[in-house]
């Protein structure tokens, strides 16, 4: 799977808890922190698709797919 | 009833019997005195009959096994005496609070710890009353012989099909360890209660929500019913809940179920009672020295009756106020301290006099000693 | 719907876990070994204690079992043996693993029953408070240990292969991605399986012992972690204090269930015979 192909993330924000480990871990600052410490997308641009915060959140807050996937694709993009 | 065999049996044997008649197809265990025979003939059996035997690590994990093996579909049930019943009693309310079917028949021995074991008692009493903590409800049924012992088995396990709990057999070292020439009844003809089944789709059901009987229908684990099953106070749906009235209303149910079919639960053999001044009130082997005791007592004119309970918990409140309403005494005799005692007082009240007869050293109370105890007073 | 929402009881969620703990990570790997493998919740049973990370069970849209403290092996026992067709997994903290239920853990492995139970390794009591358990590291602080811990931890691995488990390996919820495989491989053991995942308690354990927040504990993990194949190259001095990752023992071994089928089969009356 290439990397510029676009992403989308999505954020399940009433799950959050403002742990941190999204934005301590994303290569790319994508994620920031809103006022309450809760995940926000600042740089959608810069996702790589890397999915380390889906797989690092402990709340199950975030998903990223990439745009043209379906549910089965998504498998493989995360099998990197 | 057709009889298809006459056999000697001894009690361990004739429960293990009684088990696979009523459908067990999985024991877990450990190996203890006086109880052993019960694992022994089920580790022979159960393989051939399509069973599972299991010898565990401890006794808590054999009341684990047989817990998970009922929620897997599986009639089940364990044997212990008196040490390792007190180490089940963590998992024994588990599955009270998970309404899991399953037996434990406890082979009673001297304790407190390792005691006498391998001399009779009747010491957990108590134990199988109250020996897992919180309110609960509990079934113990006591037999007298070998084949009330058989029949009592079948009796625990419907007992814990039906209503959905762990059902206690108290045997003593003597209903264990006795052969008796016995006629079992034909397997086919014995009742044999099962479980109810969910009659919703697997959408629709809710693993703790009673009938109108107060027992939920009960789905397996792996039969398409996904469900969460937690020792942790919970509702209706099976998850923890720690509201005050969700928490109150699960006791209460838990205990009701119990209370409101105990006249069906309760099993209790009268003898001699009708003019009785002085009623004995007991149960398991002791039974045998009173009726003995009723026999001769009645040959030398004296009016004594014998009320004998093969259902120790729930108490037979009732059935006992009926029995002595015409009498002037009451004796109990018991191999330990007086646990029954409390509870007879408790029945009858003060309007007669009701007095123990008890012995701790390992041996069987005799019916010269029950005569003579009668002999003080009448 | 992510992959992970799949299998979840979303209705139950937030989960109670705190901030930062690794528990959900954990369980994000374990759901997405479960995905792969393609089994149906039907057929999944998951068993686990008690302690934070037993709470798992009643998150997971499965056959679920919370048993009592320790006791999770021996319960799945039952209903392993009793139906072997289901798929059977146990989820357990280290207290409730290598402490109170000590003795079904080596059982467990010693019958080499076909379990894939996961140890969430967080180095305490975390329910209770922070109580120091046998896999605290020798001298941190616990509630119960205010001047250092004197006891010396257990390998579990090590005493999961001593036992008799079949397939035994180590991940961490750092390693997330290889987490997920090393479930997903035990699974598929025809045998007792046992992976410990390394998981961060940044409230009752990190606090005390200074190691920051949940995710500066995910790094502590990163720089103590060595794989199992880099290990193989140093001599032992250098692995003091590094914890060893990935597949650490895998054999075969006659399954408990199979030979319990096989003894049955072998002592049926056969046809004819009566």
């Amino acid at each position: 799977m290439s990397e510029d192909k676009k992403t989308q993330i999505f954020i399940k924000k009433e799950w959050c808890k403002s742990c941190g480990i999204c934005f301590a871990f994303c290569p790319k600052e994508v994620l920031q922190p809103d006022e309450l410490g809760k995940a926000v997308v600042v740089h959608p641009d810069k996702c790589i698709g890397c999915k380390i915060c889906e797989l690092h959140c402990p709340d199950f807050v975030i998903t990223v797919e990439k745009e043209e996937n379906n549910e089965n694709g998504q498998e493989k993009a995360s099998s990197r | 009833m057709k009889t298809v065999k006459r056999k000697l049996l001894q009690g361990n044997e004739a429960c293990a019997e009684g088990a696979l008649a009523a459908g067990v197809r999985f024991f877990a265990g450990y190996p203890i005195t006086p109880s052993t025979e019960i694992a022994e003939i089920m580790a022979a059996k159960l393989p051939r009959l399509g069973g599972r035997f299991l010898q565990m690590e401890d006794e808590i994990a054999g009341m684990a096994a047989i817990i998970g093996a009922s929620l897997a579909g599986t009639k089940s049930l364990t044997a212990t005496s008196g040490p390792g019943f007190s180490l089940k009693q963590e998992n024994f309310g588990y599955a009270i609070m998970t309404e899991t079917p399953c037996v434990v028949v406890d082979v009673q021995r001297g304790g407190p710890s390792t005691g006498l074991p391998t001399s009779p008692s009747q010491g957990d009493v108590m134990q199988a009353r109250w020996g897992t903590h919180g309110s609960h409800p509990v079934i113990a049924l006591s037999p007298a012989s070998v084949r009330e012992t058989f029949d009592l088995t079948v009796k625990a396990v419907n007992f814990s099909e039906k209503f959905r709990l762990p059902v206690v057999l108290l045997l003593d070292e003597v209903i264990g360890h006795m052969r008796e020439a016995i006629e079992l009844p034909d397997y086919d003809e014995i009742e044999i209660i099962d479980r109810k089944k969910p009659q919703v789709p697997p959408e629709e059901y809710l693993p703790y929500k009673a009938d109108e009987d107060g027992v939920p229908p009960m789905a397996n684990f792996g039969d398409g019913y996904r469900f969460h099953v937690t020792g942790l106070t919970h509702d209706e749906t099976g998850f923890p809940s720690n509201k005050p009235d969700v928490s109150a209303q699960l006791i209460k149910r838990l205990n009701d179920k119990i209370e409101k079919h105990k006249d069906e639960i309760i099993i209790t053999e009268g003898y001699q009672l009708e003019d009785a001044e002085v009623v004995i009130f007991c149960y398991g082997c002791v039974a045998r020295s009173a009726k003995r005791a009723v026999k001769e007592a009645r040959e030398s004119g004296k009016k004594v009756g014998l009320l004998r309970t093969a259902t120790i918990w729930p108490f037979p409140a009732q059935v006992l106020q009926k029995s002595v309403k015409d009498a002037k005494y009451v004796l109990v005799p018991e191999m330990n301290e007086g646990q029954l005692l409390e509870e007879v007082e408790r029945a009858i009240g003060c309007k007669l006099k009701v007095e123990g007869l008890n012995k701790i050293n390992g041996e069987l109370i005799t019916p010269s000693e029950i005569l003579e105890k009668i002999g003080e007073v009448i | 719907m992510s992959v992970v929402e799949k299998y979840l009881r979303v209705n139950k969620m937030p989960h109670i876990w705190c901030p930062g703990c690794g528990n959900g990570i954990v369980l994000g790997a374990f759901i997405r070994a479960i995905d792969k493998l393609g089994y149906s919740k039907e057929e999944t049973v998951v068993v686990s204690g008690i302690g934070c990370s037993s709470r798992a069970s009643g998150y997971l849209d499965f056959n679920t079992l919370h048993t009592t403290h320790g006791r999770a092996l021996a319960f799945a026992t039952g209903i392993k043996v009793t139906r072997p067709e289901l798929k059977v997994f146990v989820i357990m903290g280290d207290g409730d693993a290598t402490a109170i239920g000590g003795n079904h853990f080596i059982h467990a492995a010693r019958r080499n029953i076909d379990i894939t139970a996961i140890v969430f390794n967080n180095s305490i009591y975390g329910m209770t408070g922070g109580q120091y358990s046998p896999l605290t590291p020798p001298g941190s602080k616990a509630t119960t240990a205010p001047y250092g811990t004197l006891e010396k931890p257990f390998n579990i691995p090590e005493l999961a292969k001593a036992a008799g488990a079949t397939y035994v390996a180590r991940g961490t919820s750092y390693h997330a991605k290889m987490l997920s495989d090393l479930i997903y491989k035990g699974a598929q053991n025809k045998g007792f399986s046992m992976i410990e995942a390394i998981t961060q308690c940044p409230i009752s354990f990190g606090r005390r012992n200074k190691m920051g927040s949940g995710a500066d504990m995910l790094k502590w993990q990163k720089d103590i972690s060595i794989t199992v194949k880099a290990a193989g190259k140093l001599p032992p001095e250098k692995l003091e204090g590094k914890l060893i990752i990935g597949e650490i023992y895998n054999s075969e071994a006659p399954e408990f269930t199979e030979q319990y089928a096989e003894l049955v089969e072998r002592i049926s009356p056969k046809r004819g015979e009566g």
